[in-house]
């Protein structure tokens, strides 16, 4: 199949001047999206073909923009979460961890041991949930319908245990500075089990479904590559790079939370094509089942979500009632009618929130999409003077001329979707 | 390396390194700023080949005015650096450092259009995240968030930077 790729690539497209006679070479610009099923989100490629063959490539950016890093210098800190989780939409959960370990370095705390627990067992489920996402778009967009609703079957199994144990599908705002806002409800391990339970059945369905399938070997192997040298200079981080032969994975570089506890392994190939990135992300899969497996037998014990430290820990208690998560009853009665402190402590914690001292940090935590970092200033106030967050589909999209020029353009889709970029974090 | 020992071995250098929070901060001037990378690369025992992260920070009336931060790792040893390079407001070029580390081109290229810091040298200063006719750089500390009040049965809320509490 290379051969007859090459000796497509390598007849210009030629055409006779109707007027003159003379034969001559044309290429033509065509624009790409940001309106287009298969560009992965808002995402405009300007391409510049010769016939089939892409001759350049420009990815323009921009179309979701909505200023997230600027509105974080106008609210508090806690506040900070609820923006910061919509960057990356599809890994929320990554965005707030990242966010939130940033702050406490600043602040000099750390989370409860049962909180990193709780949000490592959330990060992971949070991973398989976008590699999920991934491979149903990616294999829609390369024609492979179905994949499409069993990633989003098993997806949505995901976001019912997002939604029992934060009140969410999506954007949790659940990991907080100090800790997480609330323990897992009665039957969240339940659902937790049922669903490891499951789902080794299913990534087995879907590697019985593509790993050997004709068309999408064809479509995949070979296609995107990306040297470990290139990948480096262009700072592209995550299954991309380790898909080049590079190690890198910064739950076991620079672990947090406790990474270092837990056993699992971090898959790599050497071939550096789309396919060895789909490998890749199906068997983080696997390694995310054995992490969440891990925590949730860490579980077991009881202990604090939050930090005693009544500076700083969220005051507010909250439970599970019958609309869902909101206040607890008890805590409600306790500042209205039982302690006037309380109420204060209460409204002052909430309107206000911690004062963080005055410095810089820069937290990076290893994303489903590569390196996600968060450098954040604080000014000694109530709320953040800076947070850049350093989004990896940002610095992997720059990537894509390299890949897509000179190949053809039904490659350029394969590659943006072996890309995985998700344009919420690439705009911000 | 730790960041003491980091901060340690360049301080011949580099004079203007300080550790904080367990992070290794080092400070030159723009003049200096592609040698100090090129020096923080080579170095064997630093190697600090890969740029995460090219930012900036901006503090109306202080001088330097904006502070462009460029967050280093190194992959061959784990650790990390930040350089950060100190601008006045009325001038605020910096040599591009697109030639030593291709992923600095969409960063700058954001940071230009947030912040308007130039970033000489760079083949494609173009906006990136904003449409390519907007006007001014929304980071800047003197650039309105926008937005506006909401009015409901009487009571009137301000946009968010104009609310009077906290």
């Amino acid at each position: 199949m290379d051969a007859a790729r090459d000796e497509l690539r390598g007849v210009p497209h030629q055409v006779r001047d109707r007027v003159t006679g003379e034969v001559r070479r044309e290429t033509m610009i065509i624009n790409m999206g940001p309106q287009h099923p298969s560009t992965h989100g808002v995402l405009r490629l300007l391409l510049e073909l010769d016939g089939e063959t892409v001759i350049r490539c420009k990815p323009i950016v921009g179309y979701l923009h909505t200023g997230i890093e600027k509105n974080t210098e106008y609210r508090t800190w806690v506040q900070g979460v609820a923006y910061v989780t919509r960057a990356d939409y599809l890994s929320p959960f990554f965005n707030e961890l990242a966010y939130c370990l940033a702050v406490e370095r600043l602040l000099g705390i750390e989370a409860p041991p049962r909180a990193q627990v709780l949000r490592v067992l959330l990060c992971e489920l949070n991973r398989i949930a976008s590699h999920l996402v991934w491979v149903a778009t990616g294999s829609l967009e390369l024609g492979a319908v179905s994949m499409m609703l069993y990633g989003f079957r098993e997806r949505e199994v995901i976001l019912d245990i997002f939604e029992a144990i934060t009140g969410l599908r999506m954007n949790h705002s659940y990991i907080r500075p100090g800790g997480v806002i609330m323990d897992l409800p009665p039957d969240g391990p339940r659902m937790i089990a049922k669903f490891l339970d499951t789902m080794p059945a299913r990534i087995d369905d879907y590697e019985r479904i593509l790993n050997d399938n004709p068309i999408w070997l064809e479509r995949n192997v070979g296609v995107g590559k990306l040297s470990a040298e290139d990948a480096l200079a262009l700072g592209v981080t995550g299954p991309i790079l380790r898909s080049a032969g590079v190690p890198i994975d910064l739950r076991k570089d620079e672990p947090h939370s406790g990474y270092e506890t837990y056993d699992f392994e971090v898959p790599v190939r050497t071939e550096a094509d789309a396919y060895s990135r789909y490998v890749i992300r199906i068997a983080e899969m696997r390694e995310s089942l054995r992490i969440v497996e891990q925590a949730l037998e860490r579980l077991a014990e009881p202990g604090p979500v939050m930090v005693e430290d009544p500076k700083v820990g969220w005051p507010v208690k909250l439970s599970v009632g019958p609309d869902g998560i909101g206040n607890d009853e008890a805590y409600l009665r306790h500042i209205m009618e039982e302690s006037m402190e309380a109420l204060i402590h209460h409204f002052k914690m909430v309107t206000q929130g911690v004062r963080v001292p005055e410095g810089e940090v820069y937290q990076a935590v290893e994303s489903p999409r590569g390196e996600l970092g968060m450098y954040v200033v604080s000014a000694n106030e109530h709320r953040p003077y800076r947070v850049k967050i350093r989004d990896p589909s940002f610095v992997n999209l720059q990537a894509v001329p390299t890949m897509v020029e000179g190949g053809l353009i039904a490659d350029a889709i394969a590659v943006i979707a072996s890309l995985d970029p998700v344009m919420g974090g690439v705009d911000r | 390396m730790n960041a003491a020992e980091i901060a340690g071995r360049i301080r011949d250098h580099f004079p203007d390194v300080y550790v904080a929070r367990d992070e290794v901060i080092v400070l030159v001037d723009r003049g200096e700023l592609i040698d100090a990378l090129i020096r923080l690369r080579d170095q064997p025992d630093l190697s600090f080949g890969f740029l995460s992260s090219v930012t900036a920070t901006d503090h109306p009336g202080k001088d330097p005015r904006f502070w462009i931060v460029y967050e280093l790792r190194s992959v061959e040893h784990a650790h990390r650096l930040r350089v950060k390079v100190g601008l006045p407001g009325d001038d605020p070029h910096v040599p591009s450092v697109t030639s030593l580390f291709p992923t600095a081109d969409w960063h700058e290229r954001e940071t230009w259009d947030l912040f308007g810091v130039v970033f000489d040298d760079h083949p494609d200063l173009d906006r990136i995240l904003l449409p390519d006719d907007w006007e001014g750089h929304p980071l800047r500390k003197d650039e309105e968030l926008g937005g506006v009040g909401t009015q409901y049965h009487g009571a009137f809320i301000p946009p968010v930077d104009e609310r009077t509490m906290p």
